[in-house]
């Protein structure tokens, strides 16, 4: 016996031109797929299916593909990133699926994340918000002092590392019943609040993020949970809890 | 520098709001728990007990203070709710063709709107049945033992007094004010097997919206830590089981009863 026969796949796929179409669910036929292809590249075999046959190929954002840069997206059967947890799309693999499957495919769905074409959305929203104040002062003027100089207990640097593995990916807005970017702007404000450097800005820099956050259009966060049984990173819901703190602080001392 | 006004506008202040006001209505079910129980005392003591408990709650001006300051923690609750429902659904116009939400969040905490107007719903039904009857409605009065004179609201009996417009009269002259029976209503009320459905249905819906809600009320007040909030979250739990429980057990028992 040689290796399994693959999988025969039914996708329904979102299509849509560009911001102002409507766009609707295609449905494809794909057979024998390797169990050992990843999504994408069982996308890519799609795709070069239907550039065969003279039709426009299925738009989809990736970049690193090894769970780092948060550009893949795609909402799978009803989860961001598919079924699995702690992973990426880049990181979902066909094995995951069974032959005969139906699988949904869809892009996120926020009023922040418009959507440019296809499954590609625009997550500018989170760079806005991280200019927000998502930064700390430093001069770099050339006799920069060596961030190690200070000595910071270990508990916090390491709570603070942990928010940092954010890749702003979107899965927390996407996962959200509200659309809400709660999980990623209180784990890009816990790294600093954390950590010394970041107290000189960190007054402002809750205010403005959270406010950046709502003018963007993200929801409320309702304290579901979902984000954080979504995040591939694992950020925990506890950066919420320290956001909803530190605003609170922030509002009464302004 | 920053003007940015975060007190008035932001989500993160709405929801201040609604977990301090959900977590008061917390403490005001346990102290509403404790009035109720009374109502297990069997025979005249327990009649007359959950009566004059009744005069007390309607007149006693702290209670009263309390009782206003609960009122608006419901409306503040409610109002506040539907502006948060209402943004919540703003920030996804499209949904999901397919969605498997069950995957990552439990029904309660993706349903707190349904439910908290269900318990609206109640709130408004349970006033009419028993608070406003009591008030302005005609209802029984508390008799002595020998099941003939009347009481004051002050627990005095009257012998050979009767009651005329809520007043005892005794010799032509008026004592004072009648206590009224608001046990037999509530014993009356709950020989209605719909009633007491409605009852129950009103306090599975606190249940669930506390099962997520106890919990949640800590969180968006950022009273997080590692050491107290698996207590906290277990505690939530329990006391959203066991508290609309214990009020859902006092219809059932009275239909029950007789
Ligand atoms: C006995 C009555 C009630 C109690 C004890 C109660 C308690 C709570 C608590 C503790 C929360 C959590 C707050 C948070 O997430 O920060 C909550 C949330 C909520 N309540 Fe209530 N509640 C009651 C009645 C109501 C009513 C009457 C309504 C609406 C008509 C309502 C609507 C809501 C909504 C919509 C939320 C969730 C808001 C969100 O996070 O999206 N509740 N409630
Ligand atoms: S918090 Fe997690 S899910 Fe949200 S953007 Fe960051 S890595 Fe992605
Ligand atoms: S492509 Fe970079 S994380 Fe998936």
């Amino acid at each position: 016996m040689s290796g399994a026969k693959g999988l025969d796949l039914t996708l329904k796929i979102w299509r849509q031109k560009n911001a102002q179409s409507k766009g609707k669910l295609e449905t494809y036929q794909l057979n024998s797929v390797s169990p050992d292809s990843s999504f994408l590249e069982m996308l890519d075999i799609l795709n070069n299916e239907l550039i065969e046959k003279g039709e426009s190929p299925v738009e989809f954002d990736h970049d690193c593909r090894e769970g780092i840069c948060g550009a893949c997206s795609l909402y799978i059967n009803g989860e961001p990133h598919g079924p699995g947890k702690r992973i990426t799309t880049c990181q979902l693999h066909m094995r995951s699926f069974n032959d005969g499957d139906t699988i949904y495919i869809e892009p996120w769905r926020a009023r922040a994340f418009p959507i440019i074409k296809d499954l590609v959305v625009d997550r500018s929203a989170f760079d806005r918000i991280q200019h927000a104040g998502g930064y700390i002062s430093v001069n770099t003027s050339g006799n920069t002092q060596d961030a190690n100089a200070i000595p910071i207990e270990k508990e916090y640097a390491d709570e603070a590392f942990d928010a940092a593995t954010c890749i702003g990916c979107g899965a927390c807005v996407a996962a959200c019943k509200n659309a809400s970017a709660s999980l990623f702007v209180s784990a890009k404000i816990s790294q600093y609040a954390l950590l010394p450097q970041g107290q000189v800005e960190a007054k402002n820099r809750v205010l403005n993020m959270v406010k950046q956050a709502e003018k963007e259009g993200f929801g409320p966060c309702s304290n579901t949970g979902a984000c954080e049984v979504e995040c591939p990173k694992g950020i925990s819901i506890e950066n919420i809890a320290r956001m909803n703190r530190e605003f609170l602080k922030a509002s009464i001392a302004e | 520098m920053s003007k940015s006004k975060g007190l008035i506008k932001s989500h993160i202040v709405k929801k201040y709001w609604m977990a301090f006001t959900g977590l008061f209505l917390c403490l005001f079910l346990l102290g509403h728990l404790a009035g109720n129980l009374q109502l297990f005392i069997p025979g005249y003591k327990g009649q007359l007990q959950f009566n004059e408990y009744a005069v007390f709650m309607t007149t006693n001006p702290a209670v009263k203070l309390l009782s206003y300051v609960t009122y608006i923690s419901i409306l503040f609750h409610a109002i506040d709710g539907i502006v948060i429902s209402v943004n919540n659904k703003k920030a996804r116009p499209q949904g999901y063709a397919f969605s498997r939400p069950g995957a990552n969040s439990i029904w309660s905490s993706r349903n707190m709107g349904i439910l908290g107007t269900i318990i609206f719903v109640y709130i408004v039904v349970h006033m009419q049945n028993f608070w406003y009857l009591y008030k302005f409605g005609e209802v029984p009065y508390q008799k002595a033992e020998d099941n003939l004179s009347p009481l004051l609201n002050d627990g005095t009996v009257v012998k050979g007094g009767e009651i005329i417009n809520g007043e005892v009269v005794s010799n032509g002259e008026v004592i004072g004010i009648a206590m009224k029976d608001l046990y037999t209503v509530v014993l009356d009320g709950f020989q209605n097997p719909v009633l007491v459905a409605f009852y129950v249905i009103g306090m599975v819906a606190i249940a669930f919206h506390l099962v997520h809600g106890f919990q949640s009320g800590f969180q968006s007040l950022g009273l997080r830590n590692k050491k107290y909030s698996p207590m906290i979250n277990k505690a939530g739990f329990a006391f959203a089981i066991l508290v609309p429980a214990l009020f859902a057990i006092i219809p059932i028992y009275m239909f029950i009863r007789l």
